[in-house]
């Protein structure tokens, strides 16, 4: 296999370019989008690259359609992706549910950007964190990963297919207009040395069968693509183990929502991950996520300086979260700090975590700029 | 024609567990499936290469009774869907099954453009005129004076001619009937179906439950009779003025063209690619 871009070695490229080229090389083989700043560059990349590997990519006529397409693609057998920001992700919250009902895998990429509405097209936040994980309506559970670095963002992305594919279920790479924008050092593997993960398809035709059923017993069934010959009826509707809408079947409603739920639950550990610097013998913690860890990184150095134990918890998964994690972290420290680039939206997560356990405090910064260490250090120090 | 009994065809293509269907006594989505299922049968199409999509409301209920792939989708966006479909696995046919208000209302946007773009897909459309499953408001079809729950007084605003719409936006194939033009509609749709590119058949379809109750056709006959007298053929059409074409809906073919479809489309574009990119030759 031929690729239009260098690989097995470095190159100096932006995050946008970074996740556009990890998609490829993870498999995806479909991308829609609508363009918008600053994702933008993650479309122009895919339309460069896609018709090279055989790839489709192509302009749909707004986010709902691009959401649809990429949802479409993957019931036909491709992995398919689709990037937006903040407006255009609020736009695809309908379709998001839906892949998350039908448990198609798909990997939705928003590069956030300051809101609410049109906001700061160009300046970087962290506001859609708590729509990534709550946005669509209904109970459901979905992945959130978030990178810091245009090397995150890489490796990210191919992750994001991997437990899309290996889930059965929508993957959101939430990212912010700092880390798309920025320009790093990105290692890219020799397509052989990275690891890839292709759904579950039916064995035989029991398991064809049933495309909504639980025939491995691990919540997760094998996904009968289409014109295989296995005449599988996909709707959002609820839905039995067959397939067959029941709406109005309290059980059926209640073992397929908790299914769905539960295969990313009872396998967070699986999904969660995240980092801890210098938090073995830390009594006062930060915990972010983003762009925003990259000062906190600092932050934390500068503390240690002055002779205050601090430590950092880097979340590189928003959603599922570790809320026994956190409660044990809030059990070690006395306190929890939390700076992030919106009026709080990680915090409560964190709050809830640490269940009165420690103190928690908010470091809000919104307007586009990331917190400098020292806004970071300077509350920690109070 | 030959025509096969209804039985067989029921035998052949649907799904037993799935029946009875959900629609109301005297409906016209009925008639317009069989109309469906008899083109595929008469053309022998491979059934396991077909594929329904639909949005949401009483007609796009049919990709659950038909056993076939099927994709029930989000109210209005079938044909989004279907263009994902299509890109990565050309060898599927694609069916979309809409009602009016799906594809005209909250998938206006996804329908003038799946046309542009000349999407590899054949559109039956059931146009009642209203709002059949969530109980009979106005649709963006409903002609003037017409009432629905949401215009009780009689719609006030201008009809979409869903089939002027799809000739304008270059589909490839255009026909409009009503569910009693039974021949007629089977053999658009035959065409439809072997054509690349954007198809559409619109079907004028009784919904007594819905509409007719509310605009004095309690019936199917009744509707039926109506439809009768506001439909005029398109030969017929082009010898009026409009002042008698007020009120009237034209049925007939309206287009059949073979502009490149958006698959071949997309094919070439991967040869400039890479002839571009001195790739290839
Ligand atoms: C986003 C969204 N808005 C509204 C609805 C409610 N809804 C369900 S069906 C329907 C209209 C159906 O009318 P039409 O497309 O004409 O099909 P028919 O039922 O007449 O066949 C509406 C508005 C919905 N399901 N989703
Ligand atoms: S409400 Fe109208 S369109 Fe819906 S099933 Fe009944 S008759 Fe048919």
């Amino acid at each position: 296999m031929r690729y239009p871009f260098p690989v097995g070695k470095a190159d100096f490229i932006q995050g946008d370019e970074a996740i556009a080229r990890a998609a490829i090389l993870a498999g995806c083989r479909f991308y829609a989008g609508y363009p918008i700043t600053p994702a933008s560059e993650i479309f122009e990349a895919m339309a460069l690259y896609m018709p090279l590997v055989d790839g489709v990519s192509i302009q749909m006529e707004d986010e709902i359609a691009s959401i649809a397409a990429i949802i479409g693609a993957s019931w036909a057998g491709a992995k398919a992706m689709t990037a937006t920001s903040g407006p255009g992700f609020s736009l695809m919250q309908e379709n998001i549910g839906y892949a998350v009902m039908t448990e198609t895998p798909i990997v939705v990429v928003d590069v956030q950007r300051g809101g609410p509405s049109t906001g700061q097209p160009t300046l970087a936040a962290q506001g859609d964190i708590m729509q990534s994980i709550w946005g669509t309506h209904g109970d459901h559970t979905l992945i959130v990963l978030s990178p810091s670095t245009v090397q995150e963002a890489f490796d990210f992305t191919i992750r994001a297919f991997n437990l899309a594919e290996k889930y059965r279920t929508p993957v959101v790479l939430l990212t912010d207009a700092e880390v798309a924008h920025m320009r790093e050092r990105v290692y890219i593997p020799n397509p052989d040395d990275i690891e890839l993960v292709y759904r579950k398809l039916p064995q035989n035709e029991e398991e064809a069968k049933l495309p909504f059923g639980d025939p491995h017993g691990d919540g997760i069934p094998p996904m009968p693509i289409f014109g295989k010959g296995y005449r599988t009826y996909v709707t959002g509707l609820t839905h039995d183990e067959r397939g067959r809408p029941k709406t109005v079947d309290a059980e059926v409603h209640e073992r397929l929502i908790k299914r769905i739920i539960g295969k990313i639950e009872n396998n967070k550990h699986d999904i969660i991950s995240y980092e801890k610097f210098e938090l073995d013998d830390a009594d006062v913690a930060i915990v972010s996520t983003g762009i925003v860890s990259r000062s906190a990184i600092r932050a934390v150095k500068i503390l240690r300086e002055k002779g205050i134990k601090a430590g950092l918890l880097k979340l590189n998964t928003i959603w599922p979260f570790d809320f026994d994690m956190m409660e044990e972290l809030a059990e070690q420290v006395k306190k929890i700090f939390v700076p992030e680039m919106n009026m709080g939206q990680l915090y409560h997560l964190v709050k809830e975590g640490a269940n009165g356990k420690a103190e928690v405090e908010l470091i809000s910064k919104i307007g586009g700029e990331v917190h400098t260490p020292m806004e970071i250090v300077e509350r920690v120090v109070g | 024609m030959y025509l096969k009994s209804a039985y067989e065809i029921r035998e052949k293509y649907l799904r037993k567990d799935m029946l009875p269907t959900i629609f109301c006594p005297g409906c016209g989505i009925g008639s317009v499936l069989q109309f469906t299922l008899r083109a595929i049968d008469d053309l022998g199409l491979n059934q396991d290469e077909i594929v329904w999509v639909s949005g949401i409301g009483c007609s796009s209920r049919v990709p659950g009774f038909v056993n076939f792939d099927g994709l029930h989708t989000t109210h209005g966006r079938a044909l989004a869907f279907a263009t994902g479909i299509k890109l990565t696995n050309p060898d599927l046919k694609i069916i979309a099954f809409m009602g009016d208000g799906d594809a005209a209302a909250i998938g206006g946007n996804h329908l003038i453009h799946a046309i542009r773009r000349n999407l590899d897909v054949t559109v039956i459309l059931i146009n009642n005129f209203t709002y059949g499953m969530t109980g009979g408001q106005v649709a963006p079809t409903a002609l003037k004076g017409l009432k629905g729950t949401t215009a009780p007084y009689g719609q006030f605003e201008n009809p979409f001619d869903i089939a002027q719409l799809a000739v304008s936006a270059g589909a490839n194939y255009v026909a409009r009937w009503t569910v009693f033009n039974y021949l007629q509609g089977i053999n658009s749709i035959k065409k439809a179906l072997q054509k690349e590119g954007f198809t559409l058949v619109e079907f004028l379809s009784p919904c007594p439950i819905s509409f007719g109750r509310r605009n004095r056709m309690k019936t199917a006959p009744e509707l039926i009779r109506w439809y009768q007298k506001i439909t005029v053929p398109l030969a017929k059409a082009k010898k009026m003025s409009p002042e008698e074409l007020e009120g009237k809906i034209v049925i007939g073919e309206f287009a059949d063209r073979d502009r490149p479809g958006l698959v071949r489309e997309y094919r070439e574009y991967i040869k400039r690619a890479k002839k571009m990119m001195g790739w290839e030759e």
